[in-house]
């Protein structure tokens, strides 16, 4: 018995439990069956994490899948360091999340489902993870991709939450329209679809064209690009990021675990583990940092003006994920992932904290919040942690990762780098300002809502308490594992990760990357600051800000009108095509109308034949001697 | 080869038709001995046709199960049955669909029940017939025998648009068969004799195989339905009952796409080869076309229709694209096809026998009175858009990669398929199942243990080809190798016969 095994299969018997004993047994004790399944998930990956650390880095393939002439491809796992890294995450996290819904979905009537769902989706994230080949990957892709849509739509009988999940899927899609062929693409180059022997032989390829559409198209550049158009889809990357928002209709519990912590970082995860296949193209590098960087400052500048406290949370993940890609474009994957680990932490403590406020104050608008930090004094702090470990403060998690990316686009060297470095540094300024906006709107000053809503206020139960103070526990410490060595760290995670991930070319001084970090670091605390101005003492400034500046605000306030964009130009075309065009027009007026026209000519052409035969026999005479008339000129002809 | 005590294929060819044969003596007011009789022949067939997964060899190309007798000797024509690794999964997909129509029919039809037993017993005899034979005429038979049945069971027991959908079924079929009897008698009379597997051996001037590939194809064409010729499906789908949906989306529409494979590639490698690109093209709108037309489809049974034809699309996309994956995925594909649309047309039935509409818009909110129900349709639907663990996923992706390796603008098109897919059927989803309930199905009664039953085989179905599907593909690989080396080691001679054709011409 392979032990590493119980890691997905144990999430995966809860699923199979729950959905088939869960409406008739099991019901509201559902979480007897996920919670200790996960928790012995992770219990399990720290033995395998600790294997790994001793150098025990795991390959095989449990049975073969697929087989058709030499496409032959194994149900296998792969655990090195990356994936050991993203078990403790998923598992890790995962746990504290499973915990923390015991509290949050108590009393809902989709109590044993919801856990089902749940189970299943930590069942495909790790699958994901573990997976040897790129088929695994993209079962797991699209298993992690279905528990999404199912846990978004969790409360379908309303119909933003069906709709934004059905966006969720139907959006991945078009990404992994893309990652699709990119993998068919890989098959063909390598004839392989397994991991090791596809990047041993990759450096082969390299330099070789491929012809699309009488197109000489670097093939390597093109495999990197078609991936990457998944990783856009699944983490909701621009122009795919429209999903994400919306999928906030789900539970937070869910958000936490799904739109935080682990399913959009997948794409992450896979840029990091192709890196073999990235570091050969150019092109997808600088595709890669740029679209991370420029989606990041995107999503943090929407961020600011969002009162629907969960949708700040999620533009603020949609920025760090572009962070992540933006480390990845400039080859430092280690900063990427480590980024990831500690966004786990933070961000998943964040939505959670907001899901405790939400429990408290059943709606979601911080407009209407306001001094909770009296009612709900852990979730308070918790969250403030959570806050200042996403904006970078020194100490905590979050500064250490983003401290890694800002240093790693600055000591790259090339031109796209330093573009990336400047935004990066943008970025740094809006983290903390729209974090603490949300902080202060929502604990600090007075109560806006009526009298009737404050008095529900109250703090969360220790069942979802534990966990917000577990996982601040991380977001406080979770970096410590990658203190850089100027300040007299190790640098561990990074060295971890090096044998898969390689290490990246910096070119820098000590006395850079001193500056380079007191610049952020002035730079983040300056967005406190002027977070605090505005929304603590100069309440009215705000207001007067977007009036007078309405053009842009109205711009950004609406998310740049991308939503509006697509529905106008593929949504409704799309449907009008499939509607108007082909089905009232190529299906049933041409096609139709051959097919029935054919036999109604036929038809009319007998009805005329048929006037010929009008039994009067002097017709026929002369029918006849016209007949005779006509031969007989054709042959004296 | 055949170590059986029983003839197999005969078998479940003619037990159908005994169980015909016993129900034409019981009385028609018996109505329940009536079905269990059918039942029980059905599931009879089923299970003595199950020692073709059992004993089938999986090492070898060559026809198995053989059965052998002189028919009309003076003709030179036999009775000759047999299996290879393309025909065996349709003729076990065809004793399952019996068993399932017998079951899903149990309370929908309530006129002249003896009559509809007979019918659907003699049409799943007839098709299994077309699946075995191994005689030109014999298969001729079987292919034209299966119409009268079916023809009854839309026009008798079908929707209020019946006669129109009947008429139209059956002038279409009509004249892609007239064709396919003229390249059979044509054939017949070059080789005289109509042993398939003789005639496959031999080779036939390009000209010849241009003209047979062309009768043969309006034939397959037409009952695959490949687009343009598809407009008989919905129509004939709307209007049958829901076994009469089963039978044609299951194995029906089969026909087509096995005659291809055991007919046109072999008999015509060389024109088939010249005709790859027309066959993809088709084969590309049909994906995409049928599938933008689901999404203006507002009743059920119409957009299941339609979404078969996109379907079928990535199968004949796999069959011409002439390489392994691409014909393999088009096999497991027809049984993933069969298993899916089947079970989602069985779906729209039990919603049917309880709100008497088909259409989309009366039936928001079913999973709140009907919670089992959702769950098995929503697997169904994850098989139909292809998701990995499914059994469409196996099949979509090796279609779609030999698709690709045989050209990549088609490979690249046909996945576009797959993110329609996802939209028209994952919208269906949400206006049946989820949103705010609708007074027409408030209350509604679940599933009940038969419909249960029904649909279980083809549940554990989904996952089996999905997780494993290995001992399937097994089953195909020496036949598809034989085929291709077939097409293949003719594909030297095209030039040659080209360069013939314009000296004949020039002459």
């Amino acid at each position: 018995m392979k032990l590493y095994l119980l890691i997905p299969f144990l999430p995966l018997a809860a699923f199979v439990i729950n959905i088939l004993f869960g409406r008739t047994l099991i019901r509201d004790k559902a979480h007897w069956v996920s919670c200790p399944t996960i928790i012995g998930s992770l219990v399990v990956s720290v033995i395998t994490l600790i294997d790994v650390i001793n150098g025990k880095i795991i390959n095989e393939d449990l049975y073969t899948w697929v087989v058709s002439e030499k496409f032959i491809v194994s149900i296998g796992f792969l655990i090195d360091q990356l994936t050991a890294v993203m078990l403790i995450v998923v598992t890790g996290v995962g746990s504290l999340i499973f915990i923390y819904s015991i509290g949050y979905m108590h009393g809902d009537k989709g109590y044993y489902r919801y856990f089902a769902y749940l189970s299943l989706f930590v069942f495909f994230m790790l699958m994901l993870v573990m997976g040897n080949n790129f088929l695994v990957l993209y079962l797991g892709w699209e298993g992690v991709g279905l528990c999404s849509y199912f846990l978004i739509g969790f409360w379908f009988e309303k119909k933003s939450a069906s709709d934004a999940g059905k966006k969720a899927f139907i959006t991945c899609r078009f990404g992994d329209f893309g990652f699709a062929l990119g993998v068919i693409l890989i098959f063909l180059t390598f004839g392989t679809l397994h991991y090791v022997p596809v990047f041993d032989e990759v450096k082969g390829v390299a330099g070789q064209t491929i012809n699309i559409l009488g197109w000489e198209v670097d093939l390597i550049t093109l495999i990197a690009l078609l991936l990457f158009a998944g990783a856009v889809g699944k983490s909701a990357q621009i122009p795919l990021h429209v999903w994400l928002p919306d999928a906030m209709e789900g539970p937070t519990p869910v958000s936490a675990l799904i739109h935080a912590a682990t399913m959009v970082t997948a794409g992450v995860f896979m840029v990091a583990r192709c890196n073999p296949i990235f570091n050969l193209s150019e092109v997808a590098m600088l595709t890669v940092a740029v679209i991370g960087a420029v989606t990041s400052l995107f999503a943090a500048t929407i961020a600011i003006f969002q009162n629907d406290i969960k949708r700040i949370i999620a533009y603020s993940t949609i920025s760090h994920l572009g962070m992540m890609f933006a480390a990845c474009g400039v080859g430092a994957y280690a900063a990427g992932i480590f980024h990831l680990y500690t966004h786990g932490f933070f961000k998943a403590l964040l939505f959670l904290a907001a899901g405790s406020v939400i429990h408290a104050a059943h709606h979601n608008d911080i407009q209407r919040m306001g001094g909770l930090k009296k009612y709900q004094p852990i979730t308070y702090i918790t969250m403030l942690i959570a806050a200042l470990s996403a904006g970078g403060i020194p100490g905590l998690a979050g500064f250490f990762s983003k401290d890694e990316i800002i240093w790693s686009t600055f000591a790259s060297g090339s031109p796209v780098g330093t573009l990336v470095w400047i935004l990066m540094i943008a970025i740094a300024f809006f983290t903390p300002f729209y974090s603490f906006r949300m902080i202060f709107l929502t604990f600090h000053g007075k109560f806006r809502g009526t009298h009737e809503e404050e008095h529900h206020l109250h703090e969360s139960p220790p069942v979802m308490t534990i966990p917000l103070m577990l996982l601040a526990a991380g977001a406080l410490g979770a970096g410590w594992v990658g203190i850089p060595t100027i300040l007299g760290g190790g640098a561990h995670i990074a060295h971890f990760l090096e044998p898969v991930l390689g290490h990246p070319e910096l070119h820098g001084t000590h006395a850079q990357e001193f500056g380079v970090m007191g610049l952020s670091t002035t730079i983040a605390l300056s967005g406190i600051v002027i977070a605090a101005i505005l929304y603590l003492i100069k309440t009215y400034l705000p207001l007067r800000l977007a009036q007078g500046f309405s053009g842009i605000y109205r711009v950004v306030f609406n998310k740049y009108y991308v939503d509006e964009l697509y529905n106008l130009t593929i949504v409704k075309p799309g449907l009008w095509i499939a509607d108007s065009f082909i089905e009232r027009f190529t299906d049933a007026k041409i096609i139709e109308g051959i097919v029935n026209g054919v036999p109604r000519s036929i038809g009319r052409f007998a009805g005329i034949l048929r006037k010929v035969q009008t039994g009067i026999t002097q017709h026929y005479a002369i029918i006849m001697a016209a007949g005779v008339f006509i031969l007989i000129v054709l042959i004296l002809w | 080869m055949n170590n059986l005590p029983y003839p197999i294929l005969s078998t479940i060819i003619f037990l159908p038709v005994i169980g015909v044969l016993v129900l034409l003596i019981i009385s028609r007011s018996q109505e329940t001995l009536l079905k269990w009789v059918a039942l029980i022949f059905a599931v009879a067939t089923f299970l003595l046709s199950l020692p073709l997964f059992i004993n089938f060899d999986k090492s070898t190309f060559k026809m198995q199960f053989v059965e052998r007798h002189d028919w009309i000797p003076a003709w030179n024509i036999k009775y000759y049955l047999g299996v290879d690794g393309i025909s065996v999964f349709l003729v076990l997909l065809t004793t399952l669909s019996t068993v399932l129509c017998v079951l899903i029919s149990w309370h929908a039809i309530k006129i002249k029940v003896k009559e509809f037993y007979i019918a659907i017993l003699l049409t799943c005899g007839a098709i299994a017939g077309v699946f075995c034979s191994l005689d030109f005429i014999l298969f001729y038979i079987f292919w034209e025998a299966m119409l009268i049945p079916m023809y009854l069971i839309i026009g008798v027991w079908g929707g209020p648009n019946r006669i129109y959908a009947t008429i139209k079924f059956i002038l279409y079929t009509l004249v892609g068969s007239v064709l396919l009897l003229v390249g059979i008698i044509f054939l017949y009379l070059y080789g005289g004799t109509s042993d398939i597997l003789e005639l496959m051996e031999r080779t036939y001037p390009y000209t010849m195989q241009l003209w047979l590939f062309w009768a043969f194809f309006a034939a397959f064409a037409i009952k695959v339905p490949m687009f343009p010729v598809h407009t008989w499906l919905p129509d004939a789908h709307t209007e049958a009952p829901t076994a009469g949906s089963v039978i044609l989306a299951a194995i029906l529409i089969k026909m087509g796409a096995y005659g291809f494979l055991r007919f046109s590639l072999p008999f015509f490698p060389e024109a088939t080869k010249s005709m790859v690109p027309a066959m993809l093209t088709l084969s590309v709108i049909a994906i995409i076309y049928a599938g933008l037309v689901c999404l203006a489809q507002k009743d059920l049974k119409r957009l299941i229709a339609y979404s078969s034809v996109s379907h079928m699309g990535f199968i004949t996309m796999g069959i011409f694209a002439l390489n392994s994956q691409g014909i393999e995925g088009g096999i497991l594909q027809m049984i993933n096809h069969g298993v899916v649309t089947g079970a989602l047309f069985m779906c729209v039935g039990i919603i049917y026998d309880r709100t008497h509409s088909r259409q989309i818009a009366d039936h928001q909110g079913l999973s709140i009175p009907m919670p089992v129900f959702a769950a098995f349709a929503m697997v169904f639907t994850l098989a139909a858009i292809g998701l990995p663990g499914t059994n469409g996923f196996i099949g979509e992706f090796l279609t779609i990669l030999g698709g690709f390796t045989a050209n990549k603008l088609v490979g690249v098109l046909a996945a576009t398929g797959v993110i329609i897919g996802a939209g028209y059927m994952l919208w269906l989803y949400q206006r049946l199942f989820f949103m705010r309930i609708h007074e027409k199905v408030v209350g509604l009664p679940d599933m009940d243990l038969r419909e249960i039953v029904t649909l279980t085989p083809l549940l554990i179905l989904v996952f089996w080809i999905g997780v494993y599907p290995v001992p399937f593909l097994d089953f195909m690989h020496p036949s598809v190798q034989h085929l291709l080396e077939r097409v293949n080691v003719a594909g030297g001679m095209q030039e040659m016969n080209i360069a013939r054709t314009l000296m004949e011409v020039i002459r």
